[in-house]
């Protein structure tokens, strides 16, 4: 397998349209860090050449960035202006177990959106343009760099969390939100999932403004902790904890915890890394959260977004999808076994209209299969465990 | 304005396309009658007319999926409409279309206050949907100016925003879930009350698709408690550069306003004239609204006020009580009526980059005294969508043409300098000529291939959105005669 390194864009679309030519499958390849499935590809096309930020107007909360580009450059170049990326990206490698930089471009590759996806949005909410090399070896721009437009189609959401099967994303750029003054965190122990699950849809009912809602029955210190986020001037975050608190004194007693606390463990998982077993991701209504715990019976959980994203680890022969039975959203197998991940495959199965226009967008924009052969196909395949 | 040919076919099958239609549809859904289908001949884009060759009022998703199915075997093309408040023409029928409104379509059909969303048939009008839950404290975010009259399928058509979108987003920020019928009457569910899609994400292509993709009957949407007050500073400043300036500068510090709106002097004299809000006699003015309990509101206006003075303004207003927020907003709520009274308008709905605002605001003035029109600026400051309105008279031979050309002319600008062509009312027809402006062949090319995928026959909606030459030979494909 030849690992190809275009420095540009230009280069990039040239390798793309050689292999399309040839049909020689490409894995795209940001930091090697995300890998829900693997693609069943000739080729690496990597994009560790494509680097830098092209433009970042902290008055206009704009940034342009290269796709390749180290996400920790990012995040230090927001830091020093007191801004940051809203959504909170998770950082696979809590769980993963593997190496290498998590970067731009594979984070909005795979929709990367943590705690506070809540109240600030996914990745894809953030993303405001994009520029993308199709299977053909086009270069193509969708959006552009203002907070709104409607100019034509929204191709940037479709980039989003399309796993390079459509395009590789070159440059995106992204609304930013400014870092707040004041991070605080008001928990309760010990409440079972349930109760925690009511506790949390409570809080996020409320005008308080949470930016994150997190239950985790297995604690840092082993017992269970709730935990509602909030975010702000001093003053505000002050008041909102003590009327939060008095929304919530019939779950339990409330304490307050300053900065990032447990969320960095929340948002990755990092639980879950060095132990065995599966790892999954499901999205659900937040109600369904302690529904679906219940029928998991005694795998270990994170439960966050209130309830409506529950993080599992459970044995490699569990077929979670069938106990999702009722229960709407879906699940994403992240970490596994390659026959685990042939057995289930990663991506939650689709109803038939939608995985036909699915697979219309795929043939239309990579006509050749050559992005990534094999991801996202919803039925598990050969090319999942290659 | 240049509209395809109707389809000499099809208007003469009329009758037979009609009756159709009737078969399939209850009593008093189908209107045919030339002088009935004449109040759907345009949208709120008055200057163009053109009379539907039938109407189908719908009150089903299965309706709606039975005529899209009918018109798909017949060849018929299919102009869907929320409430005809498009201000770029997106409703506009051609002489050969069933136009299908959704108006009918317009119960609750859920609502969960745990899981935050509500479920609603698309014809309901956005402010009736934070009606239904208002009363429990909670509200829907994407506020249009035109709210009361608007449907939630033509915001989710154009993605519409509203005044309050910088701390909320826009309707794909807050649209969870779809119900879409296909071109060919197949029935999609995308989303639902949890979050993010389990593949592509289809939902964010559908919204702000302009019924290109297909007919969204039922939408799940977020819904919001209520903050617990919210009130407005009015500052005003001797120039719209100094205005700028500040606008960046409470961005930058950090502060998050709901809302950041600005007017410039011939805005701020026509509404004090219509509305007698007390306005003060300045060049610029902003209306920063901020969120909160008391004291959180007072603390962020001292923000706001400290980094207001840095810039010496004329005036500075904190609102003290709910009298005195209404009054700040009267003058901007009375906006676009009271420009009515002065002249007739078009409503423009560029996008700039925020710093780029001086420079964009001194070329409108240059461009509008090239022309010799007059112009108004009242906008969006903290996202950078600019709502020029050009003021000409309509009873003047050639006017209107001069100010469609100043129009594209003013978002030309907004491209060059790193915009785009619409922040918030959609390309529809209005803008269609100028998308090859925005965006080059293959950025075209790639989004017409979308289109292929939803709508194979380019029936729904067509000659919209993108450049007649760009999408004309696969509208002619899609009207040959079948063999």
């Amino acid at each position: 397998m030849a690992e190809i390194l275009p420095k540009d864009e230009a280069e990039l679309a040239e390798a793309v349209a050689a292999a399309a030519a040839e049909r020689r499958g490409l894995a795209i390849r940001g930091g090697g860090t995300r890998e829900a499935g693997r693609a069943a590809a000739e080729d690496v096309l990597s994009l560790a050449g494509l680097t830098g930020i092209t433009l970042y107007e902290p008055g206009a909360l704009t940034l342009v960035v290269r796709a390749g580009t180290p996400l920790a450059e990012v995040t230090a170049a927001l830091a020093a202006e007191g801004q940051r990326l809203a959504f909170e990206p998770w950082d696979p490698r809590g769980f993963s177990g593997r190496n290498g930089v998590p970067t731009v471009g594979g984070m909005a590759a795979v929709n990367a959106s943590g705690p506070r996806r809540i109240q600030a949005g996914a990745c894809r909410d953030a993303m405001i343009g994009v520029r993308f090399v199709d299977g053909t070896g086009r270069v193509i721009r969708n959006g552009g760099r203002v907070m709104k437009n409607v100019t034509g189609l929204d191709l940037v959401k479709l980039m989003a969390g399309s796993h390079g099967t459509l395009g590789v994303m070159t440059e995106i750029a992204f609304k930013l939100l400014p870092c707040p003054e004041t991070v605080a965190s008001v928990v309760i122990d010990g409440l079972d999932i349930a109760t925690a699950a009511r506790a949390m849809t409570t809080a996020m009912a409320t005008p308080y403004d949470v930016t994150g809602a997190a239950h985790l029955p297995d604690g840092p210190d082993g017992a269970p902790l709730t935990m509602l986020r909030l975010e702000g001037f001093e003053t505000s975050v002050a008041h909102r904890a003590q009327e939060l608190s008095a929304v919530l004194r019939h779950f339990g007693p409330t304490r307050r915890i300053e900065g990032a606390g447990h969320w960095p463990l929340v948002r990755d998982a990092g639980g879950f890394g060095g132990r065995l077993g599966a790892v999954w991701r499901i999205s659900v209504r937040p109600t369904d959260g302690p529904l679906l715990a219940a029928r998991l019976g005694g795998a270990e959980l994170i439960l966050d977004w209130a309830g409506g994203l529950v993080w599992a680890l459970v044995p490699e022969d569990l077929d979670l999808r069938a106990l999702m039975g009722g229960i709407g959203g879906h699940a994403t197998l992240l970490r596994g076994a390659p026959e685990t991940f042939a057995r289930w495959g990663a991506f939650h199965p689709a109803p038939a209209p939608v995985a036909g226009l699915s697979a219309g967008l795929r043939a239309r924009f990579d006509p050749a299969g050559i992005l990534n052969p094999g991801l996202m196909d919803t039925r598990p395949s050969r090319a999942a465990v290659a | 304005m240049q509209m395809p040919e109707p389809d000499p076919d099809i208007l003469r099958r009329k009758a037979a396309i009609v009756a159709h239609l009737e078969d399939i549809l209850p009593r008093g859904a189908v209107i045919s009658e030339p002088e009935e289908v004449r109040a759907y001949e345009c949208d709120a884009l008055t200057a163009y007319r053109c009379p539907p060759l039938a109407v189908v009022l719908p009150a089903s998703t299965a309706e709606v999926s039975a005529v899209l199915e009918l018109c798909h075997r017949e060849g018929v093309p299919v102009v869907p409409r929320g409430s005809g408040t498009s201000l770029a023409g997106g409703a506009l029928p051609t002489a050969d279309c069933v136009l299908l409104g959704v108006a009918r379509l317009n119960q609750v059909l859920e609502t969960d206050y745990e899981n935050r969303f509500i479920r609603v048939q698309t014809g309901r009008t956005n402010l009736s949907v934070t009606g239904a839950v208002e009363a429990d404290g909670f509200f829907y975010a994407p506020d249009p100016s035109s709210q009361l009259a608007c449907a939630i399928a033509g915001n989710i058509a154009m993605n519409s925003g509203g005044a309050h979108c910088l701390k909320y987003g826009v309707t794909t920020n807050n649209l969870l879930g779809v119900t879409l019928v296909l071109m060919d009457g197949t029935v999609v569910e995308l989303g639902g009350a949890h979050l993010d899609a389990a593949g592509y994400d289809l939902l964010g292509v559908i919204c702000g698709s302009e019924g290109q993709l297909g007919v969204v009957t039922e939408a799940t949407l977020r819904i919001l408690r209520k903050p617990e007050g919210a009130r407005p500073v009015l500052i005003g400043f001797d120039s719209s550069e100094v205005a700028g300036a500040c606008v960046s500068d409470i961005i930058k510090a950090g502060l998050l306003p709901v809302a950041i709106e600005f007017m410039d002097g011939p805005s701020i004299r026509a509404c004090e004239d219509f509305a007698r809000a007390g306005y003060p006699d300045v060049e610029a003015l902003l209306i920063v609204e901020v969120e909160g309990s008391e004291t959180e509101i007072d603390e962020q206006l001292a923000r706001i006020s400290d980094i207001a003075r840095r810039h010496a303004p004329r005036e500075l207003r904190e609102s003290r009580s709910a009298a005195e927020s209404a009054l700040i907003w009267k003058g901007r709520k009375a906006a676009f009526g009271a420009m009515g009274q002065i002249a007739d308008y078009i409503c423009l709905d560029g996008v700039i980059p925020v710093s780029e605002l001086p420079y964009v605001l001194r070329r409108i003035t240059e461009l509008t005294a090239e022309y010799g029109l007059g112009v108004a600026n009242v906008f969006h400051a903290g996202d950078g969508n600019l709502h020029p309105l050009l003021l000409y008279d309509a009873n003047a031979p050639g006017d209107l043409e001069k100010a469609e050309a100043l129009g594209a002319d003013i978002l030309r600008l907004c491209v060059e300098v790193g915009g785009c062509l619409t922040g918030e009312h959609g390309v529809g027809v209005e803008k269609r000529d100028l998308m090859s402006h925005q965006y080059g062949p293959d950025d075209l090319e790639a989004q017409l291939r979308v289109k292929d995928v939803f709508d194979p026959d380019w029936l729904l909606n067509p000659a919209k959105v993108f450049p007649l030459a760009a999408s004309e030979s696969r509208r002619r494909r899609a009207a040959a005669p079948v063999a």
